[in-house]
């Protein structure tokens, strides 16, 4: 049956067929401790007498597994003490002043509503370019790129995956911020009228929110690629045979087989992106020229973000005007939380028809 | 609604390989050919040329002429996926499609192909359960997932879904290898009676199973590992098992090779 | 199943197997068309912006494709075709920035990349003067990320054994397993803030390149421990049981059968996630505070980090420290490339070979 006869190698993933198939150092080397064994196990049958070794490794594995539980569990108690701390000594109303004033001597007064709403209008903006792009780019190399060139793709998709964040953070600042003066006045002119798009001050640099949100988008295009790309070839050959045989176009073999397969993994890889956009600093810190404003005219410099906040203010900040960081820091992983959360949500409730074998 | 095959001077390859060597063969319509031969002998792969599923895979391409009554499958102009619409395919494993209910699946291919009134999809359903002997088994659950249902069940519920776009011919590659022995049966007493519609071409490692359901039996042999398969003889099922004329088929049917 | 009532439209059974299909010729026809109506349009309308050109050109290839299509070869095929388009063009959309970055980082980065760029540190060398390099840079990167790797590798995956092969479905594993997903979510610069206020306002520490390894170790575990989870997932419990029923007791089976199976899978996954901490900024912003002469000592005053040396190069905003950031970027990009390449030879190297 390993000759061509059955045709297509069937579908496992080979990247997982890779790790299954037993390595053949595995069972040699086992076979070789063997050896020692009998003396070992033959007056040692009962219970209760553990091995040394075992312990030991027992112990120390399990013993990562707790430090890696206390250094998480210290970082929230940690977190949520500064925070409250913070919040204890603001003067505003956290969750709406439009201001942050932390600095020794005046009274302190900040709130987070203007860092999260440009957070999450930044990211949302930068999903809304970025998952049907990357989906459509994923199917490309999946199902419709020649062999050769979709391998070669896949590797540079992999690689811009990887590029650090600054990276982009420099190439949207000398790159792309002079050329979003022309799509700027571009959206001004034909679509002001939806408000969002319309600029306050023509001509402005277009260090804003929507410049932000277009280079979030370019920056986790290739991670929503690659893993929606790595899903799409999992899809089991024999459910695209079968809308294949019935002489199904390619797209409707795509439409009954491989999305719906696939549709809890793209989900994963979004939310994936989001969560890189809610979180990046660096990208952001470039390309936008922070204001706390917060406005509708996406396209109108100004605007800030909760982690380009810390970014820009952490060196300024002293006693509890660094709390109040971490106050919004723990806004920051919250909102990040419940992304993921919402994410692991919807795939637990589509679980039933992930298995590939069910 | 059943058509012959004419098959002449075929070669197919996956990539620099030829895995199928210059066949020529005819199957006659309204009866059941049975495909035989040792693993890697390209029975399966010449079966896929057959509804141009071949070609599916990367790199892999067919030479040859594929008449279906008078035309060539491989033909200018020949639209891969209606050939697929008219040649339908059951595979080695049952695959209905995991997020689709009973009835969707059934349903897939007359979606496809844009039926959209409820009460032709409702009859069609009906017909080709019944027609695959699946319709008492399943019709209280019609609209649970067809992945809930038991192998040689799903394996009759992928014969339901092929059959309802009223295919030409009907190809089986492997139906049952995956199946118990009363499933098998539940099958083999189905192809009997789809023959009566249908022109049908099953490759099997059974033997016992070509001889119980087919008509007419083709060998198929490769003189090493890594040489392309060829048609030895095809020939009514008796005869190939009684009397064959080739030493190679009478030494592979009685079990001293392959 | 003789009586047909519901043949398909264009049924098999009357419709002959030809479809009318659109020539050859047709797409690449479609193509100069859109492309000769956009140049036509934009020169018409006086449209500067070669860019919508571009775009008009591709709205114009789209539609018109598909109403040909739908002329000519029926819904169905033209909606093939139009999801085809639509792949190409999202293709061809993203194909656009990705290279465009990579080219223009090439570009910006090759003319300054020399053995005085990776031999020199910027000591004494003011923003506006050309010359000087990012050895300083560098080595603290390497320090750092080395440092981190050292602690949570083996943490992460140790935790990652204990999840699979010890505590499966215990309180702590469900404990531990729970928190390393949360952990997988704390943005870098909230990691960064925590080890700033903890470790260097609370316990009175240097802001030293050991600092920033401490932020790291926390972005790097999580990552560690999921992706060995996911590989020591893999080893088939056959293994496990063919060793354990040998009498070889049990850490003997999962040190010498199931991690040498899963090695390869590990040392990617762990390659990986250095390529994921090497690019991080915002934490060794914070902690590492950067300096502009060589300090190989992690433990003791600021260190510097390479993509630290591309954010102050580019606040600098000269044009030698402009170009300066572009060749630090340029670098980071060949650093993380090769530890991408090398974590496919490993997994390439380890894979079994029998398979094949």
């Amino acid at each position: 049956m390993d000759t061509p006869d059955t045709a297509p190698p069937q579908d496992v993933p080979p990247s997982k067929d890779d790790l299954l198939v037993d390595s053949p150092k595995g069972p040699r080397r086992g076979s070789g401790t063997s050896a020692t064994v009998p003396a070992l196990a033959g007056p040692q049958r009962g219970r209760g007498k553990v091995r040394i070794g075992d312990r030991l490794f027992a112990g120390s594995s399990r013993g990562s597994g707790i430090v890696l539980l206390v250094v998480m569990a210290a970082i929230a108690v940690f977190l949520t003490i500064r925070s409250v701390n913070a919040i204890s000594h603001d003067q505003g109303n956290f969750l709406t002043t439009f201001e942050w004033n932390t600095q020794e001597g005046a009274p302190l007064s900040f709130g987070i509503a203007v860092l999260a709403f440009g957070t999450v209008v930044s990211a949302v903006i930068a999903m809304i370019i970025a998952v049907p792009v990357a989906i459509g780019v994923a199917l490309f190399i999946s199902h419709y790129a020649p062999r050769r060139m979709a391998q070669a793709l896949g590797y540079v998709i992999d690689l811009l995956a990887a590029v650090p964040s600054i990276v982009y953070g420099l190439w949207g600042a000398l790159f792309l911020v002079p050329h979003m003066l022309g799509v700027n006045a571009w959206l001004n002119q034909y679509f002001g009228w939806t408000y969002i798009f319309g600029q306050s001050q023509p001509g402005a640099q277009p260090r804003s929110l929507f410049s932000v949100g277009v280079l979030l988008a370019i920056m986790i295009l290739p991670i929503i690629t690659a893993v929606s790309r790595e899903i799409f070839l999992q899809v089991p050959r024999m459910y695209e045979e079968a809308a294949l045989a019935l002489g199904a176009t390619r797209w409707e073999v795509i439409r009954t087989s491989v999305l719906p397969f696939a549709r809890s993994g793209i989900i994963s890889a979004s939310m994936l992106g989001l969560g890189r956009a809610l979180g990046e600093t660096m990208a952001v810190a470039t390309v936008l020229s922070p204001s706390l404003l917060l406005s509708f005219h996406l396209t109108d410099p100004g605007g800030s973000t909760i982690a380009q906040n810390i970014a820009t203010q952490f060196g300024e900040s002293q006693g509890v005007g660094r709390d109040a960081l971490i106050a919004s820091g723990l806004v920051l992983f919250l909102i990040t939380l419940l992304v993921n959360g919402g994410a692991r949500l919807i795939i637990a409730r589509r679980k039933e028809y992930s298995g590939a074998n069910a | 609604m059943a058509k012959r095959i004419d098959v002449s001077g075929l070669n197919a390859y996956y990539g620099n390989f030829r895995a199928v060597e210059d066949i020529s063969m005819t199957v006659e319509p309204r009866s059941v050919t049975a495909f035989i031969g040792p693993s890697g002998c390209g029975k399966s792969t010449f079966l896929r040329t057959l509804n141009r599923m071949h070609e599916v895979v990367p790199g892999a391409r067919v030479e040859g002429k594929v008449m279906l009554d008078n035309e060539d499958l491989y033909g200018n102009g020949i639209d891969p996926v209606a050939v697929r619409r008219t040649v339908g395919m059951v595979f080695q494993r049952p695959n209905p499609f995991p997020t689709m209910s009973i009835k969707e699946n059934v349903a897939a291919g007359l979606k496809l192909n844009g039926v959209r009134n409820k009460k032709m999809v409702d009859e069609a359903v009906e017909r080709s359960l019944k027609g695959a002997n699946l319709w008492n088994e399943v019709k209280d659950r019609l609209d649970r997932p067809g992945a809930g249902l038991s192998g040689g069940q799903q394996q009759r519920l992928c014969i339901a879904r092929a059959i309802a776009v009223e295919p030409q011919v009907l190809l089986m590659d492997e139906p049952c290898s995956a199946l118990d022995p009363i499933s098998t049966l539940a099958i083999e007493d189905l192809i009997g009676e789809l023959k009566e519609q249908f022109t049908i071409v099953i490759v099997t490692h059974n033997m016992q199973q070509a001889a119980r359901v087919s008509d007419r039996t083709a060998f198929f042999n490769l003189s090493a590992v890594g040489q392309p398969g060829r048609l030895i003889e095809i020939d009514a099922t008796e005869k190939i098992f009684s009397n064959p004329s080739v030493q190679a088929t009478e030494d592979y049917i009685s079990g001293r090779f392959g | 199943m003789s009586t047909i009532t519901t043949s398909p439209r264009r049924s098999p059974l009357n419709g002959s197997l030809k479809e009318r299909r659109l020539p050859r010729w047709a797409p690449a026809a479609t193509i100069v068309v859109a492309v000769a109506l956009a140049v036509g349009l934009g020169l018409g309308l006086d449209i500067t912006s070669k860019l919508q050109w571009g775009l008009m050109a591709a709205i114009f290839f789209v539609v018109g494709q598909y109403l040909l299509a739908r002329q000519v070869e029926g819904p169905r095929q033209a909606k093939n075709g139009l999801v085809s388009s639509l792949v190409w063009v999202a293709f061809l959309l993203a194909l656009l920035p990705l290279f465009g970055l990579l080219y223009y980082t090439i570009s910006k980065g090759a003319g300054v990349i020399n053995g005085t760029f990776l031999t020199h540190s910027m000591n004494l060398i003011s923003p506006n003067q050309v010359g000087g390099g990012l050895y300083h840079a560098l080595i603290a990167t390497l320090e750092q990320v080395g440092i981190a790797t050292l602690v949570a590798a083996p943490l992460g995956i140790l935790t990652a054994v204990y999840l699979v092969e010890y505590g499966t479905g215990g309180p702590l594993a469900k404990a531990v397993s729970f928190f390393v997903d949360v952990m997988t979510g704390v943005p870098s610069i909230v990691a960064g803030l925590f080890i700033l206020t903890f470790w260097i306002v609370i316990l009175d520490q240097q802001y030293t390149g050991f600092a920033g390894s401490l932020a790291l170790m926390i972005l790097m575990l999580p990552v560690v421990v999921r992706s060995t989870e996911e590989m020591l997932k893999l080893v088939p419990n056959e293994l496990r049981e063919a060793s354990l029923a040998l009498g070889v007791p049990k850490w003997l089976t999962i040190l010498r059968v199931v991690l040498p199976t899963a090695i390869g899978g590990i040392t990617t996954g762990v390659m990986l996630a250095i390529a994921r901490i090497i690019g991080e900024t915002a934490p060794i912003l914070m902690l590492v505070f950067g300096t502009d002469v060589i300090n190989t000592n992690p433990f003791k005053d600021p260190q510097s980090s390479l993509p630290l040396y591309v954010y102050q190069q580019y606040s600098a905003g000269t044009d030698a420290s402009e170009a300066r950031a572009w060749g630090g970027a340029l670098v980071l990009i060949a650093l993380v490339m090769l530890l991408n390449l090398v974590a496919r030879g490993i997994a390439r190297w380890k894979a079994p070979k029998a398979s094949r």
